[in-house]
């Protein structure tokens, strides 16, 4: 990490009071600037730096602190400042928080993969702690005592010796001064001293979420935009043959049309292509919309239809395929076995769209060779690399400003829509935001993958597997970057598939082929998704299968405590080392155990009607166990009274934040198992509103889900996505324990299980 | 020409009498604390208040609006917060937050018709309000808390 201070810089000037101490620089310009001030890009600005902040003291104490990634309901705008203003021993009540916009200086601002506070937890205290530094210097010097006699209350250094105390804004320009330490000479904190780490804090804007004045993306507005919708090819890869726009051009307000090339292959960000109606307001762009006439060309799509597809991936799932991880000899252990010893189970997902809250909208301008952006996105750097190849202008000259993000769960990390609205900036000569339906969110997504899962076990007088294969089969992620991708790529295969925990002498974990036929992405657990489901529901059909309670016989399978193994296995580990992030498989016991005390495990007996249903799954390097409660009625209605989940995702930031992410995890799992599904016909998606595409409902969300956070000293982990993939299989288990059903195809609204 | 009073204020409006009251709040008149989250009723982040009672604007036509007192999120906590939005900062409910200007106002409807509402009754009165965030537990929280401290 590289920290300079800045502070006299001439391109700093206006940006913070005369005087003011500027640590690790970059002017953040009020979110609706039409003209952000120069930014210094200089070449040694420009230089690849390891990760690096913005703190900047004003001589009246204000501290300025610039959040780099993207908030979208995690708090991560909040909590990363946090820890800052803990090292400096700041007091937050006198911190403002500035959103940086898309720069490399910051090393990675991708919000995705719940590794924010995990990468950049040392870099921010680092950050702090060297302001800290500073400030005492020059207040020793003032004084002229040493440095060491000297130490911080909040927003003040303190001489006890004389008791003396300067403010933190009396020093600013003095410190200012001062060459910036290295990392050797600072000094931390001590976690006994923290006062904000590990007690969190609410969000920075909680005020204004509640009260209209939060600023999204689809707030965004300046002088002089147009406001256009866009009707996308209903098949992905398809192209608009030709067009005729007379009828739209007759709806008041609507200005022009607008045809917007299809996307060479590999698609990645790039803007599917269509026809886009320009109009004085946004219901004047949709109604336009609807008055054109498009042929379409389709393209190869066409015959995409998923309820073949998932035939395909089961027939291909029920093959030898790739082996990516194997211990002893499974294919020999289970032909080897008696045919009443052996199990086997297929599971499947569907593909799943992200929804959030706020569709995809997007505001850009492009003027005298620079397009400047305000978009909700969760990767700023990737809006960069993609409108700056869009308009073949040099990514310096593409600012993205980063608004609040309605929801995100990962379709905001890719930014095909920023494009978009970038693209017809440059056609039309002025500013254009770009604003989808919730139709063209639905039909127009980065799907979570389609997984289809074959597993086969051999099983001993106890009931315990000798000998389990798994085998998995889901187009892959890549697909989007690479036509010819069919393959998981080992991170994907690395969440919750090739380290599947259990201590077993015969293991074979595999993964077979499968093409692409709609654009496929990240969303909020990923690959864990499909893998934890069937993992955990295969599980808690062997324990019911040997009459054995789920609970034991999922310690049982964990085995005892022990570090797993990777030597000769391709296993990512989420980008993480495995020597600071070890899997320990004691770790997943104890939140089991911990789960299963705080839940109430062995006094609740499932009977018909009502069950209990436990999972365990570690994810973005977190520790997860869940126990889920459910009640089914005659009619199958099925409700969810309480949910308990524990959690050790080692050191915890911001506990009351980390326990809603677990509540709304809850409630994400149960739309997947529900309602999520997305099907295809003629390569046309069929699903396109909360009608077809339903999410839960208060009434149908977990009525009180109880979060157990783990005291752990362990680095930093994941919190935003780990809780979904046990509560999906927990769920689903609880739903067997109550009915006697197993439900191995997601979701239930089309398993034929319950009417 | 539409006439229509928003947030105590009177307004005309010469264009489109079809375009949903959500647009015109949005587009024409700055207020964009409403939000489009389905634009068919389905998901109730467009939620305003039409003389008192809960709408869902996005598939209210203006024409339909004129001669209401429609109120906003705007309006809501405008000379202080709401008891409302009090509960819901208290429970800290939101994450990101882009539906609960309507779960606010759809809750303020609730509470005026059923000032205690069981379990059941937030059911019913919030089941058209969706947060993908999932903060459905909060929300009842904060409505309950809410009801608690206007007792």
């Amino acid at each position: 990490m590289s920290i300079e201070n800045v502070s006299r810089r001439r391109f700093l000037k206006g940006v913070v009071g005369a005087g003011a101490f500027v640590l690790a620089v970059r002017y953040v310009p009020p979110i609706f600037s039409r003209h952000p001030a120069p930014d210094g890009q200089t070449e040694a600005d420009r230089a690849p730096l390891h990760p690096n902040v913005f703190v900047g003291i004003e001589t009246d104490g204000t501290v300025h602190i610039v959040a780099h990634r993207s908030e979208m309901g995690t708090a991560i705008r909040t909590t990363l400042p946090l820890v800052v203003a803990d090292e400096l021993d700041a007091d937050w009540n006198r911190v403002k928080i500035d959103q940086a916009i898309g720069d490399k200086r910051y090393g990675d601002q991708n919000t995705d993969g719940s590794h924010s506070i995990r990468s950049f937890f040392d870099t921010m205290r680092e950050c702090g702690a060297s302001a800290r530094w500073m400030l005492v210097q020059a207040a020793a010097q003032k004084w002229n005592v040493p440095a060491s006699e000297c130490s911080t209350a909040p927003h003040t250094v303190v001489h006890a010796k004389s008791g003396r105390k300067l403010g933190y804004g009396e020093l600013a320009s003095a410190a200012a001064k001062l060459d910036v330490p290295k990392k050797e000479q600072l000094t931390f904190k001590k976690p006994a001293e923290w006062r904000y780490i590990g007690k969190g804090k609410t969000s920075y804007d909680l005020e204004k979420l509640c009260t209209g004045k939060a600023i999204y993306g689809i707030d965004a507005k300046i002088e002089g935009m147009v406001y256009a919708s866009i009707e996308h090819p209903p098949v992905y890869g398809g192209k608009v043959k030709s067009y005729d726009e007379q009828e739209a051009l007759k709806v008041s307000g609507v200005r022009q049309t607008m045809l917007i090339d299809p996307f060479k292959p590999p698609a990645a960000f790039q803007p599917l292509g269509g026809v886009a109606v320009l109009a004085d307001n946004t219901w004047a762009a949709f109604q336009g919309r609807k008055k054109l006439k498009i042929t379409w060309d389709n393209g190869a799509n066409e015959s995409y239809d998923s309820a073949e597809y998932k035939k395909e991936l089961q027939e291909t799932a029920r093959k030898p395929a790739k082996v990516v991880r194997s211990v002893g000899d499974a294919n020999a252990a289970l032909a080897a076995a008696s045919g009443s010893n052996v199990v086997e189970a297929e599971y499947y997902v569907p593909l799943l769209a992200h929804a959030p809250m706020e569709p995809m909208v997007a505001l850009a301008e492009f003027k005298d060779g620079k397009a400047t952006i305000w978009a909700p996105t969760q990767n700023p750097q990737a809006v960069q690399a993609i409108v700056s190849t869009e308009l073949g202008i040099p990514k310096e000259n593409v600012i993205c400003n980063v608004t609040l993000l309605g929801g995100g769960f990962g379709r905001k990390s890719k930014p095909d829509y920023v494009a978009e609205a970038a693209v017809l900036s440059k056609k039309v000569g002025r500013p254009v935001k770009v604003m989808w339906t919730r139709e063209d969110d639905i039909k127009f997504d980065y799907y979570n993958a389609v997984a289809g899962m074959y597993f086969k076990a051999a099983v001993d007088a106890k009931g315990k597997p000798t000998a389990w294969l798994q085998r998995s089969v889901f187009p892959p992620i890549t697909s989007i970057f690479d036509v010819n991708a069919v393959y998981g790529d080992p991170p994907h295969l690395a969440q919750g598939w090739t380290d599947m925990p259990y201590d077993l002498p015969n293991l074979s974990i595999e993964n077979g082929p499968a093409k692409a036929h709609v654009r496929i992405g990240w969303l909020r657990s990923v690959a864990n998704i499909y893998h934890g489901f069937g993992i955990q529901c295969f599980t808690d059909e062997l324990a019911h299968r040997a009459h054995r309670d789920p609970y034991e016989y999922l310690l049982d399978l964990i085995g005892p405590a022990r570090t797993i193994d990777f030597k000769n296995v391709e296993y990512p580990n989420y980008g993480a080392s495995l020597e600071t992030y070890p899997w320990e498989t004691g770790r997943l016991r104890h939140v089991t155990e911990v789960v299963a005390e705080k839940s109430g495990w062995a006094k609740k007996k499932s009977v018909k009607g009502h069950g209990f249903g436990i999972a365990a799954h570690k994810s973005f390097l977190t520790y997860v166990a869940t126990v889920v409660e459910v009640e089914v009625n005659d009619q199958g209605e099925i409700r969810i009274p309480r949910v308990d989940t524990a959690v050790d995702a080692g050191l915890i930031a911001n506990p009351e934040i980390t326990r809603a992410q677990f509540e709304g995890a809850a409630v994400f799992g149960t739309s997947i198992v529900r309602t999520g599904e997305i099907t295809a016909k003629n390569g046309v998606i069929q699903q396109s509103n909360f009608n077809d595409y339903p999410v839960a409902r208060i009434n149908e969300a977990p009525r009180q889900t109880n979060v157990h956070l783990v005291e752990s000293s362990a680095p930093p982990a994941g919190v935003g996505e780990p809780g979904v993939p046990p509560f999906v299989a927990a769920f689903c288990n609880a739903i067997y324990a109550a009915t006697g059903k197993r439900v191995r195809n997601l979701p239930l609204s089309s398993s034929g299980l319950f009417g | 020409m539409v006439k229509i009073n928003v947030n105590g204020v009177d307004h005309s409006f010469d264009g489109d009498p079809s375009m949903p009251l959500l647009w015109y709040l949005r587009d024409v008149l700055g207020l964009t604390g409403t939000k489009f989250g389905c634009g068919i009723a389905l998901c109730g982040a467009c939620t305003v208040h039409s003389n008192g009672e809960a709408i869902r604007s996005c598939i209210t036509p203006l024409s339909a609006a004129a001669g209401s007192k429609i109120r906003t999120i705007e309006d809501v906590g405008a000379n202080g917060l709401h008891p409302v939005q009090k509960a819901w900062i208290e429970v800290n409910a939101p994450q990101c937050g882009y539906c609960q200007s309507g779960q606010i106002m759809q809750a303020i409807a609730l509470l005026k018709s059923k000032p205690h509402p069981t379990d059941q009754d937030i059911d019913d009165g919030m089941a058209g309000n969706i947060c993908r965030c999932g903060t459905y537990q909060r929300i009842r929280a904060a409505i309950k808390l809410a009801a608690e401290k206007s007792a």
